[in-house]
């Protein structure tokens, strides 16, 4: 007798070999989608939004391709949200961590395929991660205390992450840049505090850091251009008509004098709050609220620049330079702390005017301007250079540094190939692919840079049976090179997050043995569907690259 | 459907809507039942023990749920069936009574479904089959008490706690680090738990979880963490000896339930009313003030110039803090919730050693911890791990934890686990099957047959001979009459799962064996099922 249905119309079930292979091909599809991106030769790709507008994005960060995705297999969600975690975590590695978990899964398969148990497999994914994490604690350097060295090293850092960008062409420019921003935080993991205004125009060479902080705002009219030794009050408070707040509270009159009469106590009632707010003997007042044309009057009259509508970052962001707190009430100007800075001015970038706080009390904040051709090409940029902010801000406080170009993967497959070797049982095969799984990691590179991976990888494995070896993948000149020399450093913490979360993503994803899908919600098909395009990928092409595809976009 | 005429050949119309109805009767419809239960039972079998598999699961919004907890599994599922519903709820029965052995619970009525169906093909009553599991139950309910062992524990001495709560997380995916979380999880229940009355109120634990970090850095907080962060971004992140006022009430303007409104009509009115609005912000903050509160905590929002008030008079301040995290900050604290500001006494502030503000990643993540407090009798379990997935997964292992160490608080009383105590009862119900006359000694027999289906299920995950395995064990118990000898699913070389510390609590197991009969039982009794039919 047939079985009754048990689960919900629409809804599916997949089960033993079925669930893996849809779970595996998921994955893995997810994977080669941002494989291509890997590397300092890797490519853009161009995502479009289905939405009102057609938005396209441009774009060689992991997390931003696969965020604006649209998946539906279950267990490519799992990796997408691993590249998100890594994002939010230690911010670079983004593709890694997603081709390594592809790589991990790729391999399981064929090991499920020569009916070795996926339990088994995990057992020895474990043993191989453990193993890998040890082999690189064993090689890291740490020159925390040598602070000339140290800050040669996170300059080396910035560059490897920033050559994989658009902002490769400038990258020690940026990289000067984002080390700069970084230092003046002292050790704060706060990237608030470092601000980055786009302004289009202008070539990614003209972008700069400045020590003192830029505020996107006009000032009013009438009020003065430039101030000197400015006390600022920062302030969270309506300056438009300042309302009675008790609930149920209206006007009721009966006659035209009257409402006159109301009026001019409002009136009188903003002009004392002014005036209150000007006994705190300031000459700067900056609001996150709108001021209306009558108090903005009032602090041109007393010679004090008003600025309205800073957003709530902005406020935040300038009480934490300036060193002023946050106010909302006048009543005791003694108690106030008011903020300070040397010079505010205005000025120009490109034909926009902005205000300019500078030699503030509190060095922490900066700002950095970006200037380029197109918004795609800023807002890459901005993209770009948050991930090495990222990077920098947690190497400062983990100072361990390990060499790039594919050199950590090498080291931890030679141990944990080692590791294979000693280990009985079944489980030396699941670390044996564990260490294959690895070395993919280097051959993307190569394969991306137009290089013959094969012989590269043999020579490099060659290269690292020797004590003490330094050597990597050399995109740039094609070749098996000298990490050490060619100043290619990356942060142990990135490598270390990427090899655990890509481990345990494997793990959850191995241990389905079954998918359940629910029948899906009714509703308006709605959901801005996110087409993606390759647009370029032969060979031949990589030369030109991606100042071809850019190119093409700016005009 | 048969339809019954009278004597003219007109049908009766019992039903309303007769025509649209399908209806399973009899023998069919038991099979029919039988089937649906077993097909759940299959789903879930998979996922036992240390071996299991795990499940993915995506809701109807497209969320993703990886988990091995049998509960989760069934609820997510999105069943249709109205047996398979039942079974759904006998698990979450068992979860909400145990905590955990949400998946022995329905392999085991699967298994006993399974073997009814056989007897009902031999043609034997249902109602008689029934009997028999019911009477099988009790047996192996009497033999459970007597292989049970009572095992000792202190407040200084909680190894053997620990021990148990690892044998439940070793099928969770976090088993990576089992033993930090069984520690945590043990080290949790006994700081809220009321020895002398044996009862433990998991309320009182809280389980928090942040994604970032490791598993490893999961910890145990002795106070209370809020996913909430000070009003105003200059207060003070770090207050230690805090006073806090826990209020509900907002500081803004008084909002009166009846209508009312305040006319104003006059100039003098107009300022009479701005200073009163102005004073009563300030009455407001005085009176937190007077009182000595440091801290202020409250369930609603604030004004700005409130806000700037607290912060301009040093009183730091959290806003829109949930109803059960201020009962649990009261609870942890001593303080009692106060509703209006002129309730506020100086005794019913609560009291914490350190209150702190935490960072978290490169966003802008802020918790803020509140620790040392007056009684330490609620306790926070933080939990961070690499993905959303897996900390909702780790939530629910924890869960399971703590269920286990509180039922063993209650009830200090253990049987061994892997299979073991499964097997013991086998033996037992199957000796004493013969001594029933009836066709009930078929039931009993059966019922046997069925308890084999958890350690079966235990081998054959673990990539063993299921049947060979199982008759090894069973001979072995029977010849060496030690009932801990169980399926060794870790390979670690030895069947004596006294030495492979493996526990689990009496209840538990006994609670599986009730539920488990009661829900077949009452499967078995159904001959009729009338369903519209949609199509």
């Amino acid at each position: 007798m047939a079985v009754e249905r048990i689960l919900k119309d629409e809804a599916s079930e997949e089960k033993g070999e079925r669930a893996r292979m849809a779970s595996f091909i998921g994955a893995m599809a997810i994977a080669d989608l941002v494989k291509t991106t890997l590397g300092p030769k890797g490519m853009d790709k161009i995502l479009q939004s289905t939405g009102r507008g057609r938005e396209v994005t441009v774009t060689n960060d992991g997390a931003t391709i696969l965020k604006s995705l649209h998946i539906d297999n279950p267990a490519a969600k799992v990796l997408v949200d691993i590249s998100k975690v890594q994002d939010d975590e230690v911010g670079d590695g983004t593709t890694s961590v997603v081709v390594l978990a592809g790589e991990l899964l790729r391999e399981a398969e064929k090991l499920v395929a020569a009916k070795i148990h996926p339990m088994t497999i995990i057992a020895g994914y474990r043993m191989a991660a453990e193993c890998a994490r040890n082999a690189l604690l064993q090689k890291v350097v740490d020159n925390k205390e040598d602070p000339e060295k140290f800050k040669s090293d996170l300059m080396k850092i910035a560059m490897t992450t920033l050559s994989s960008k658009i902002l490769s062409q400038d990258k020690e420019h940026f990289a000067k840049l984002a080390v700069d921003a970084v230092m003046r935080l002292k050790g704060s993991t706060n990237l608030e505090s470092i601000q980055i205004i786009k302004k289009p125009g202008g070539s990614l060479k003209d972008s700069f850091l400045d020590e003192g902080f830029i505020l996107d705002k006009k000032i009013g009219i009438g009020q003065p251009k430039r101030i000197e030794n400015a006390k600022i009050l920062v302030a969270n408070t309506a300056m438009d008509t300042d309302k009675v707040k008790i609930y149920g509270a209206r006007v009721r009159v009966d006659s035209m004098s009257k409402v006159a009469e109301i009026e001019g106590a409002e009136k009188e009632k903003m002009r004392e709050k002014v005036q209150k707010i000007i006994a705190h003997g300031i000459n700067c007042f900056v609001n996150r609220q709108l001021i209306y044309n009558f108090p903005e009057e009032l602090f041109a009259d007393a010679g004090i620049l008003a600025i309205e509508h800073a957003d709530f970052d902005g406020i935040e962001r300038l009480a934490l330079v300036t060193g002023g707190e946050i106010a909302s009430t006048f009543d005791n100007p003694e108690s106030v702390k008011l903020g300070h800075c040397k010079l505010i001015e205005e000025i120009m970038i490109g034909e926009d005017k902005l205000i300019h706080f500078s030699g503030v009390e509190l060095g922490q904040a900066c700002t950095i301007v970006l200037r380029g051709a197109s918004h795609h090409v800023l807002d890459e940029a901005e993209r770009s250079l948050h991930d090495a902010l990222c990077v920098l801000s947690q190497t400062v406080n983990d100072s361990r540094v390990l060499l790039g170009g594919g050199w950590p993967e090498m080291v931890m497959s030679k141990d944990v190939d080692e590791l294979a070797r000693k280990t009985p049982g079944k489980k030396s095969h699941a670390i044996e692919a564990f260490s294959r799984a690895l070395v993919a990691i280097p051959t993307i590179i190569s394969d991306n840079a137009g290089l013959d991976s094969a012989e590269l990888i043999a020579q490099l494995r060659a290269e690292h049976q020797k004590e003490g070896c330094t050597a990597g993948i050399d995109v740039i000149s094609g070749s098996v090179g000298d990490m050490a020399q060619r100043g290619i450093s990356e942060a142990f913490k990135v490598k270390q997050a990427v090899l655990l979360s890509a481990t345990e993503a494997a793990e959850m994803i191995l241990r389905v043995d079954e998918i359940i899908t629910c029948a899906p919600r009714r509703r308006e098909d709605r959901m801005t569907q996110v087409m993606e395009r390759v647009v370029c990928d032969t060979v031949w092409l990589q030369k030109l690259g991606r100042c071809a595809i850019l190119m093409h976009l700016s005009f | 459907m048969a339809l019954a005429f009278d004597e003219f050949g007109r049908p009766f119309i019992i039903i309303k809507e007769q025509e649209q109805k399908t209806r399973l009767r009899g023998l069919e419809a038991q099979k029919a039942n039988i089937s649906a239960g077993k097909a759940i039972a299959r789903i879930l079998k998979t996922s036992l023990g240390p071996k299991g598999m795990d499940k993915m699961l995506q809701s109807p919004d497209g969320d993703v749920t990886i988990t091995n907890d049998g509960a989760t599994i069934l609820e997510q599922m999105d069943v249709d069936n109205q047996i398979a519903k039942l079974m759904v709820e006998l698990s979450r029965s068992q979860d909400y009574e145990i905590g955990d052995g949400t998946t022995g619970v329905v392999v085991m009525a699967g298994a006993l479904l399974e073997q009814a169906e056989l007897l009902l093909e031999r043609g034997i009553h249902p109602i008689r089959i029934a009997e028999g599991y019911e009477m099988a139950s009790r047996i192996a309910f009497e033999h459970m008490e007597k292989i049970a062992q009572k095992f000792d524990y202190g407040v200084s001495n909680f190894e053997p706690l620990v021990q148990t709560c690892m044998t439940t997380l070793s099928s969770k995916i976090v088993n990576r680090c089992k033993r930090n979380l069984a520690e945590i999880a043990v080290k949790a229940v006994l700081a809220v738990a009321d020895l002398e009355r044996k009862d433990v109120n998991l309320d009182l634990i809280k389980v928090e979880g942040k994604v970032g970090g490791k598993l490893e850095d999961t910890e145990l907080i002795y106070g209370i963490l809020v996913d909430k962060d000070m009003s105003h971004p200059q207060m003070p992140k770090q207050i230690e000896d805090a006073k806090i006022a826990i209020l509900t009430c907002p500081f803004e303007p008084p909002k009166p339930k009846t209508k009312h409104k305040v006319d104003i009509d006059t100039v003098e009115k107009f300022q009479n009313l701005r200073q009163q609005e102005h004073k009563y912000f300030d009455d407001m903050v005085q009176q937190c003030k007077d009182v000595g509160a440091t801290l202020v905590i409250c369930q609603w929002g604030f004004d700005d110039e409130a806000n700037h008030l607290l912060m301009h008079r040093n009183l730091p301040a959290v806003r829109w803090v949930g109803g059960v995290e201020l009962e649990l900050i009261a609870i942890a604290t001593g303080g009692r919730i106060v509703p209006r500001f002129q309730e506020l006494t100086p005794e019913k502030l609560g009291k914490a050693g350190l209150v702190r503000e935490k960072a978290f990643g490169t966003t802008k993540d802020r918790m803020l911890y509140i620790e040392h407090c007056a009684n330490s009798r609620a306790v926070t379990i933080f939990i961070r791990g690499g993905n959303k997935m897996m900390i909702e997964e780790t939530k629910r292992s924890i869960h399971d934890a703590l269920c286990v160490a509180r039922n063993l608080i209650r009830n200090n009383r253990i049987v061994y686990g892997g299979g073991s105590a499964e097997i013991s009862c086998s033996i037992a119900v199957e000796a004493a099957a013969d001594r029933y006359p009836g066709v009930e000694q078929y039931a009993i027999r059966a019922f046997a047959d069925a308890l084999d289906a958890v350690p079966m299920a235990l081998a054959e995950n673990s990539g063993l001979q299921p049947i060979e395995t199982l008759s090894a064990v069973k001979s072995q118990q029977i010849k060496e009459n030690n009932p801990y000898c169980g399926i060794d699913c870790n390979d670690v070389g030895t069947n004596d799962m006294r030495e492979q510390n493996v526990f689990e609590t009496l209840i538990g197991k006994q609670q599986q064996l009730l539920l488990a009969t009661q829900v077949v039982k009452m499967i078995l009794k159904i001959d009729d099922v009338i369903s519209p039919s949609e199509y």
